[in-house]
């Protein structure tokens, strides 16, 4: 009786409507890209019936090419700046989180996190105005460390979130048996601390595919990435491999995000068990 | 005692395990954005490069009108400062919207059993994940004159003729909403789970009503949540170049495609970028360092 009067206490009329809006308001777009992207009419307002012709003009119709080079691009500056990252943002979280008190520690906590706080458009003209005074050429290289520099944050925050709930006993208790401190993070410390890891990877990962902003500013001629490659081709409108293209993209951030629901939830039912 | 040098096991190797960090990111973002400080203070020159004269030009032109020619006594000149203004204003406009929608679908997410939370949360996140770029085009396909949502409005007879909604600024607002709306969900959702709802029960047992109880008690207790939502959403939507240049048009420029100008578009003045950008970074530090000032005096409430 009690608990059911409460329920209704917590209750809001409307409440779920608005939880559902939201839903609708965050889906739609997406759903009908994804259902246009099929559509055999090459007019994008009509419906001219279920057709794959514009994922076969991705994958080999005349743009086939240049998309192909812009994807590899893209994944392969994803790849390794996430892996840069998620080292650097590893080291980092064990010197913060495992190193006491000291001077400093809040001044340095807002460094590493001050690509997050500077706006982006902000580190794209900084990056590019600094790159060109010291005469580095834009290109590859230069994508590349803007990427490593604005993915640290993100793969600091999960590692470091996940590094604080690991009881330091753990690696004490290592120490205290005459492991070196690299044998302790290694054998003791690294393995708690894998899921962190993993998401951090994870979310720097998608961090750098997403970026346009930044990589617009410093990819100098004729390197592109898939968004900047995105973003040229509908300057002249919306056609439908565009489409086709965004789909795909949208299954693979789909497939991502939920690969690390599931590490999230495997760990919780592990840390449950 | 003993609590301080558990924690600092690694507390010898600190320095070294920061050191990379510290370097990445004071190289490749600290100096540049004292390099673009220096830059704003220099010469323009004509191809897009600068001449390493000092000057203070950018900024003169950001606030001041002297003429065509530059020899009439300087009038305020309203173009920059209209478009930030006209930027905090469509970054306050697109906050408001996402709290609106946002706080009560995160106090429904809160409320659910907690299997069901896991799955709104999922749902809700999931968009967070796609690329911004895509997200923008999507509504930006979805919007337009001849676009689905028109197509499907007139032919259930709601309206005759398609509504303009792309270039608007309605359409600017409706891209910002959707590009950050999970920033003023999380966090909410992560106040409203801790809110202890035995509160609103003592309430609800000394006769306040609930939209009385959701004004006296709930709000003022999730409030952290709130403003740390709010300042998710408006600092990004502030700089925010996608959705401005996307589905706005040259009566919705903001911050984000007026520096893009300068760099990439047909402007090519890149001391006058450099000093908007310095003005933004200024406005945003300014917002972070007053919510940086809220929460440490919460802190010493409790």
């Amino acid at each position: 009786m009690k608990a059911k009067a409460l329920d209704q206490i917590k209750r809001y009329p409307g409440f779920f409507s608005v939880a559902v809006l939201c839903l609708i308001l965050l889906y739609t777009p997406l759903l009908v890209v994804m259902i246009y992207s099929f559509n055999d009419s090459p007019s994008i307002t009509l419906w001219g019936g279920f057709s794959l012709r514009w994922y076969e003009d991705v994958f080999f119709g005349l743009e086939a090419n240049k998309l192909r080079k812009a994807a590899w691009n893209s994944v392969s500056i994803a790849v390794m700046a996430s892996i840069c990252a998620t080292i650097i943002a590893t080291a980092a979280a064990v010197g913060m989180v495992r190193s006491g008190a000291w001077r400093g520690k809040t001044a340095s906590f807002a460094l590493l996190n001050l690509p997050i706080m500077v706006p982006e458009i902000v580190t794209a003209v900084a990056t590019l105005i600094f790159f060109s005074t010291i005469g580095f050429k834009a290109g590859y290289a230069t994508i590349l460390v803007a990427h490593i520099v604005f993915c640290i944050p993100f793969a600091y925050l999960p590692i470091a979130a996940r590094l604080q709930g690991i009881d330091s006993n753990y690696e004490q208790a290592a120490l205290d048996l005459y492991a070196t401190r690299w044998q302790a993070f290694k054998r003791v410390l690294l393995p708690l601390l894998a899921p962190g890891i993993i998401s951090g990877f994870l979310l720097a990962f998608i961090i750098s595919l997403d970026d346009f902003i930044i990589t617009n500013f410093v990819k100098g001629a004729g390197v592109e990435t898939l968004p900047t490659a995105i973003y040229g081709a509908i300057r002249q409108g919306i056609k439908p491999n565009i489409m086709a293209i965004s789909t795909l993209m949208l299954l693979v951030s789909i497939l991502f995000v939920t690969v690390s629901y599931f590490v999230g939830r495997i760990d919780e039912k592990k840390q449950a068990g | 005692m003993s609590g301080l040098v558990e924690k600092s096991s690694f507390g010898g190797l600190r320095t070294r395990l920061l050191l990379p960090a510290w370097f990445t990111i004071g190289f490749f973002l600290v100096i540049p954005v004292l390099t673009m400080l220096v830059y704003s203070f220099l010469t323009k020159e004509f191809r897009g490069g600068v001449l390493w004269e000092f000057s203070l030009a950018a900024y003169d032109q950001f606030f001041f009108d002297r003429g065509l020619f530059g020899d009439e006594p300087p009038k305020i000149e309203w173009t920059y400062i209209t478009i930030f203004w006209r930027s905090i204003v469509q970054a306050a406009v697109a906050t408001l919207i996402c709290l609106f929608i946002g706080f009560p679908t995160a106090y429904f997410i809160a409320t659910r059993s907690p299997q069901t939370r896991n799955l709104w949360l999922f749902l809700i996140t999931v968009p967070y994940w796609v690329n911004l770029l895509i997200r923008t085009v999507s509504m930006k396909f979805l919007i337009r004159d001849t676009g689905p949502l028109n197509h499907w409005l007139m032919q259930a007879g709601l309206i005759d003729s398609p509504i303009h909604m792309i270039n608007t600024n309605f359409a600017v607002q409706l891209g910002l909403f959707y590009s950050y709306l999970p920033f003023m969900v999380l966090p909410i959702y992560a106040s409203v789970e801790r809110y202890n709802f035995s509160l609103s029960e003592a309430s609800a047992d000394l006769y306040a009503g609930r939209w009385t109880t959701l004004r006296r008690i709930v709000l003022p207790s999730v409030k952290p949540g709130i403003i740390a939502g709010c300042i998710l959403v408006f600092v990004p939507s502030l700089g925010a170049f996608l959705a401005p240049d996307l589905l706005g048009g040259a009566k919705t420029f903001m911050i984000g495609t007026l520096i893009e100008e300068q760099f990439k578009g047909a402007a090519g003045n890149w001391p006058f970028g450099a000093a908007a950008s310095m003005l933004l970074l200024t406005l945003v530090m300014v917002v972070l360092l007053f919510y940086a000032r809220s929460q440490s005096k919460q802190a010493l409430h409790h």
